[in-house]
């Protein structure tokens, strides 16, 4: 892996939000760092998504199952040894990686709508399970106590939004790197044709699995801080349909081909919908995701990144 | 606890509640099943249809499967302008796959909000005669507000049934994706007959509507519980067959009241998509497929 401008970018944004958060080199009002927070996790979201849908074209509806399976996994390991976030992130990536290995299993069998209609499904047999475990508090939810400060951040959110600050642009950099290997070159022939790119020796097999697996434990690592930032987690806020819709929105929106494409959907979007929330109401952004998806998949298919390849190509 | 009668009510109960699932799966098997358009929006329709019922009858005392009907043919223009739009924006491109499926996706989401905006999200039911009645045969109650339903499904689907497969333009909606050169051959415009396909397959939600809505209370977010339903019985069917539909809506119904009787109706939403993903898996070509 070379070194280039962009690793040296993301650093520098780590170590900006790290003297925002722990030095607080500039005031800021903390809803910005819990508005923040919710920007940066779609940002992992709809980077994990596009992993599978956007380089690979294999729609995934489940997105909020393993965002919520990441969520819970959390909510168990607290309740069996009040284990810190610093542990929740890596099990929580790694029970959703197993769940995403088997995903890929299935798309042996099934591909195309099949598949999509597959992980929905699995969304909501999923939520089922957990409506009916009582250990993690079945359908009433369940509460996390977490202290209300934390060494060196301060407030407990200021370091929440570090923490996923640093989690974005760990899935921004993979997404990246997977895209300039051999390995995207291999998912781009699965998206265009995969009975050919299995006959010119692409191990299509091979990379299904490592694509579902990668974005799944994303998908887990974003779910695992979601109980110490609300402190109280259910079935039907953890599973919220809101998740699949914006994770599948912001990669079209934003451009899907490319890793810059979710990465501007999810701050733009997000943004406007913290916005939204705030100035209007919270069913009205929900609207406007919707309305912007329809928008974008009928008038700009190539979302936003293609569009300012189109008009920089004109201009040429 | 098991005894016979509990399982007679729960089989009466699961057929009972079969026969409504085909209404509800009709339009999909028209659009998935024959047409390979994939409505994910298809139990997003349903639930404007319930709301349309809801509506007329707070607002007028009307009877909800007389509004229904005369919906009906409001959702068919519907269903043929949603058709349009997919047409030119997707599949006169080829682009059908993932963008047309994000298509409908949003389009769920944008009724779900906007029902939720304009009704909130309260529970809503319908007033009829028939409803809260109860008649007994033996031991087994058999609710009239479920039965009213299932009388109203079978004589829809003979309807449709019929039509598809005694008319001219029936069974040009049944060959349309199977074989485009053949039909345009035989004088039938594919994209037209599409149309008219599609634009069925939306017209029965608004008497499926109006059935869902008189067996149990809706609001506007249940209709992605449906998807499940809809989708395991169009697969489990054998894609785009009428009579397997029907069959594989009673085994799931059945299934479901079974659960729902011996282990507790928390369990019921995940048998459609446990057969859905079961069927998937091992016999993606259904019942009744080839």
């Amino acid at each position: 892996m070379r070194i280039d401008a962009f690793h040296v970018t993301a650093l520098a944004i780590a170590l900006l939000g790290a003297a925002v958060t722990i030095f607080d080199l500039i005031p800021v009002n903390k809803f910005y760092f819990f508005a923040g927070y919710v920007v940066l996790q779609y940002v992992v979201l709809a980077t994990a998504w596009n992993i599978m849908g956007g380089y690979m074209g294999y729609v995934n509806f489940g997105t909020a199952g393993f965002f919520a399976v990441g969520a819970y996994t959390s909510v168990v390991l607290y309740n069996l040894m009040k284990a810190p976030l610093i542990l929740m992130i890596p099990v929580s990536g790694a029970v959703c990686a197993l769940l995403g290995l088997g995903m890929g299993y299935l798309t042996l069998r099934l591909r195309g709508v099949f598949f999509a209609i597959a992980t929905l499904a699995m969304a909501i047999v999923l939520e089922t399970l957990i409506v009916n475990w009582d250990y993690v508090g079945g359908a009433t939810g369940a509460y996390i106590l977490r202290s209300r400060e934390i060494a060196p951040f301060g407030d407990y959110v200021e370091f929440l939004f570090f923490v996923m600050l640093v989690l974005a642009i760990f899935a921004v950099t993979v997404a990246r790197w997977i895209e300039r290997s051999k390995m995207g070159r291999g998912f781009a022939a699965i998206r265009d044709d995969e009975v050919a790119a299995e006959c010119t020796g692409v191990p299509t097999l091979r990379l299904k699995l490592v694509a579902t697996t990668v974005s799944g434990f994303l998908m887990g690592v974003a779910g695992a801080p979601f109980v110490l930032y609300v402190g109280f987690v259910e079935p039907s806020s953890a599973f919220n349909l809101v998740y699949a819709v914006n994770s599948i929105a912001m990669p079209m929106i934003g451009g899907a081909t490319t890793w810059l494409g979710p990465l501007i959907g999810a701050l733009l979007l997000g943004t406007v919908q913290q916005v939204a929330t705030v100035t209007i109401s919270s069913e009205l952004n929900l609207l406007i995701v919707g309305g912007l998806l329809v928008f974008f998949v009928i008038a700009a298919p190539e979302g936003i990144v293609g569009l300012v390849r189109k008009w920089r190509g004109r201009g040429r | 606890m098991f005894t016979v009668d509990l399982l007679l009510s729960a089989l009466v109960a699961g057929v009972l509640l079969g026969g409504f699932y085909a209404a509800v799966s009709l339009g999909l098997t028209v659009a998935f099943g024959q047409l390979n358009i994939v409505n994910i929006a298809h139990p997003a329709f349903v639930i404007l249809g319930s709301y349309v019922a809801y509506m007329c009858n707070s607002r007028w005392g009307l009877d909800p499967i007389l509004v229904g009907l005369a919906f009906t043919p409001v959702f068919f223009l519907i269903g043929v302008g949603a058709y349009r739009i997919y047409y030119e924006s997707f599949e006169r491109r080829d682009d059908e796959a993932l963008r047309g499926l994000a298509f409908f996706f949003g389009v769920m989401f944008i009724i779900e909000v906007g029902l939720i905006m304009v009704y909130g999200v309260d529970f809503r039911t319908v007033q009829a005669p028939y409803i809260g009645q109860n008649f007994k045969i033996g031991a087994v109650g058999v609710p009239t507000r479920m039965l009213v339903p299932f009388c109203v499904s079978l004589v829809m689907f003979a309807c449709v049934y019929l039509y598809m497969s005694r008319t001219f333009n029936g069974r040009a909606i049944m060959a349309v994706a199977q074989d485009r050169l053949a039909l345009q051959l035989m004088a039938a415009d594919p994209v037209r007959i599409k149309q008219l396909g599609f634009g069925i397959g939306i017209g029965t939600t608004a008497l499926a509507g109006a059935l869902l809505i008189i067996i149990i209370p809706i609001e506007p977010s249940i209709g992605r519980l449906y998807i499940g339903q809809v989708f395991a019985i169009a697969v489990l069917a054998g894609l785009g067959s009428i009579p397997g539909t029907l069959v594989a809506a009673l085994v799931l119904g059945i299934a479901e009241s079974l659960v729902a009787t011996f282990f507790g109706p928390s369990w019921a939403p995940a048998v459609a998509f446990g057969i859905l993903l079961l069927a998937l898996a091992f016999r993606p070509q259904g019942l009744f497929g080839r």
